[in-house]
């Protein structure tokens, strides 16, 4: 049986996202644990400019699939696509970014090619020839050990948890086309990027994030201008959007998003068991609130205790002077 | 409109999570159960959709022990009309398992539209509405935040990497209710009292054998104990220092 692993390259008019390239790096790995490569799926619009590419992350060659019907993302139109490349390669495991696109994906494989999946993986391992995987349940409140009882595996991974590396000058993937017919049963009308490039939370390296202590909307310019100068992203807690200061795309946390920046800087966030869920695989966790018995400081590795408003400014002065 | 929501119920997000003593699933009791939040941002969309479009109908269905009646009861109380409850031990059921019961109960059932949470806070697999929708080939719109219907269409919103996408897709169809879609009531003393009466069938069903199974549950790493290293402004150039010096983040 095929021991190579598939690899949905996610990518965006020519440019591939992070998390996608960091799935191929692992795979890349891990198939050759298994004695085979790892293949990179590339598709829609602009996949064939860039498909060499993914020879730099680790990939023996790239399939691409390119059409109308693929022009935009539709889970329907993809997950045809993915399952077909699928059928032809007949890998031991499939390989997404755990991203929006990744996910949906991830639901169409299981039912198109009757299999499992995981979502989400933190920890990939090879043990007698089978992948053991780790990933988060309960929002990672724990973790859950698994196995597949079936061929292909499907698992998607977090992002900025298994380092991407590279690029590897000068290695290049084998193209190779493949057409399919498929139809989209969602039809994409608009895409609307947000304005002012705002960065993403799940692949920031660094967040800067608000709670019920910002005490309202009009304060969290503070902490954008913090983010601004460490490049990072604005999160918030679920208090902070329940009462509407923030988005609800900012929300970290077990009904918001789950993050593993390098540095997450929570501030005046007292650390709900359902927030700590959601942000405790951060490398370094910095906490400011004026409390100093809230949860939060229990898990931070460097905590102020005092007033966000007074320290935060502080920060971005001293920073300033550093950056 | 005849309108099903799919349930599945979960412990309160509040609740401790403990590993029992098999070590590969959590103890079921210390904490209540509630109904998936997720899926009752879709009971809300369900309901709002109902009171617009006179003769309609929302049905909940769910997969789950028996007790799952009392989180049926919750949705029924928001204004479903009446329940579907697949029978089965789900402790170690796997998203595939769960996906292939609701689609086969969902082709006995008459519906246009089907909604449900975008995914369940507990197993986190995000697998289920997608695959039901390749299992039924409908069409589906996952996370959304906004959603209209109209002769038979409906076009949605829903949030992805840095922007937003609108959606059109053609009735029957399947979407998942992202946080923001809606604010979903609180059920009144006589909206509980009436969906005591609401009708609930219970169907036996046969689980088949999941392709993802649990070898060990453990608690996340443990984290080094946290460390206070100042208090107010001074605290400021310390951590920037150990930021720099010590983490070599900057």
């Amino acid at each position: 049986m095929a021991q190579d692993i598939l690899v949905y390259c996610e990518q965006n008019n020519g440019a591939f996202r992070k998390a996608g390239l960091e799935a191929l790096r692992k795979a890349s790995e891990v198939a050759a644990q298994l004695g085979g490569t790892a293949i990179a799926v590339v598709i829609g619009s602009g996949a064939s400019a860039i498909a060499a590419k993914t020879g730099e992350y680790g990939a023996a060659k790239a399939l691409v699939i390119e059409n109308d019907a693929l022009k935009n993302f539709s889970i329907s139109a993809y997950g045809a696509a993915l399952a077909a490349a699928a059928k032809k390669v007949s890998p031991a495991a499939i390989f997404l970014p755990a991203t929006t696109q990744g996910k949906d994906l991830g639901g169409a494989l299981g039912a198109l090619l009757e299999a499992g999946i995981a979502a989400d993986c933190t920890a990939i391992k090879v043990e007698g020839g089978k992948l053991i995987v780790t990933k988060p349940i309960y929002a990672g409140k724990a973790y859950a050990t698994v196995q597949f009882e079936c061929s292909p595996a499907i698992l998607s991974l977090r992002p900025n948890v298994f380092p991407a590396g590279g690029p590897d000058a000068g290695k290049t993937a084998a193209i190779e086309k493949m057409d399919v017919a498929v139809t989209a049963r969602e039809t994409v009308k608009e895409v609307v990027a947000t304005g002012g490039g705002k960065k993403e939370l799940t692949e920031a390296d660094v967040i800067v994030s608000g709670g019920r202590g910002m005490k309202g909307p009009e304060n969290y310019g503070m902490l954008e201008e913090l983010a601004a100068l460490l490049n990072a992203a604005v999160g918030a807690s679920r208090s902070a959007v329940d009462a509407g200061w923030r988005p609800h795309s900012d929300q970290v946390g077990q009904t918001g998003k789950t993050v593993s920046p390098k540095l997450y800087i929570a501030c005046g966030i007292s650390g709900a068991i359902q927030h700590l869920a959601g942000m405790r695989t951060s490398k370094c966790i910095v906490a400011i609130n004026k409390d100093k018995d809230a949860p939060i400081f229990q898990i931070a590795d460097y905590g102020i205790v005092g007033d966000l408003f007074e320290v935060v400014p502080a920060l971005t002065t001293e920073l300033k002077k550093v950056l | 409109m005849k309108i099903v929501v799919c349930m599945k119920r979960v412990p309160d997000t509040e609740a401790k999570i403990k590993i029992d003593a098999s070590g590969k699933a959590i103890e079921t009791t210390g904490f209540e159960f509630v109904p998936n939040p997720f899926d009752e941002y879709a009971v809300e969309e369900a309901v709002k959709l109902k009171e617009k479009i006179a003769g309609s109908e929302v049905v909940v269905l769910t997969v789950g022990p028996k007790d799952s009646a009392v989180q049926m009861r919750k949705l029924l109380s928001m204004g479903a009309d009446r329940g579907i409850l697949l029978v089965a031990d789900t402790t170690n059921m796997d998203a595939y398992a769960t996906a292939r019961l609701l689609a086969d109960a969902l082709k006995t059932i008459e519906r246009d539209i089907i909604f449900m949470g975008k995914l369940a806070v507990d197993t986190c697999d995000f697998a289920v509405g997608a695959q039901v929708a390749q299992m039924l080939g409908l069409p589906v719109v996952t996370q959304i935040v906004k959603f209209s219907e109209s002769g038979g269409k409906v076009v949605c919103e829903r949030e992805v990497e840095g922007g937003k996408e609108v959606v059109e897709v053609a009735l029957p169809a399947i979407f998942t209710a992202e946080k923001g879609l809606n604010e979903p009531r609180y059920p009144k003393l006589p909206d509980i009292m009436k969906a005591k009466k609401k009708p609930l069938e219970e169907r036996a069903v046969t689980v088949p054998p999941s392709k993802v199974t649990i070898l060990k549950i453990d608690y996340p790493p443990s984290r080094p104990p946290g460390k206070i290293v100042g208090a107010g402004v001074e605290a400021a150039p310390t951590l920037v220092n150990l930021l720099k010096n010590e983490a070599k983040l900057i």
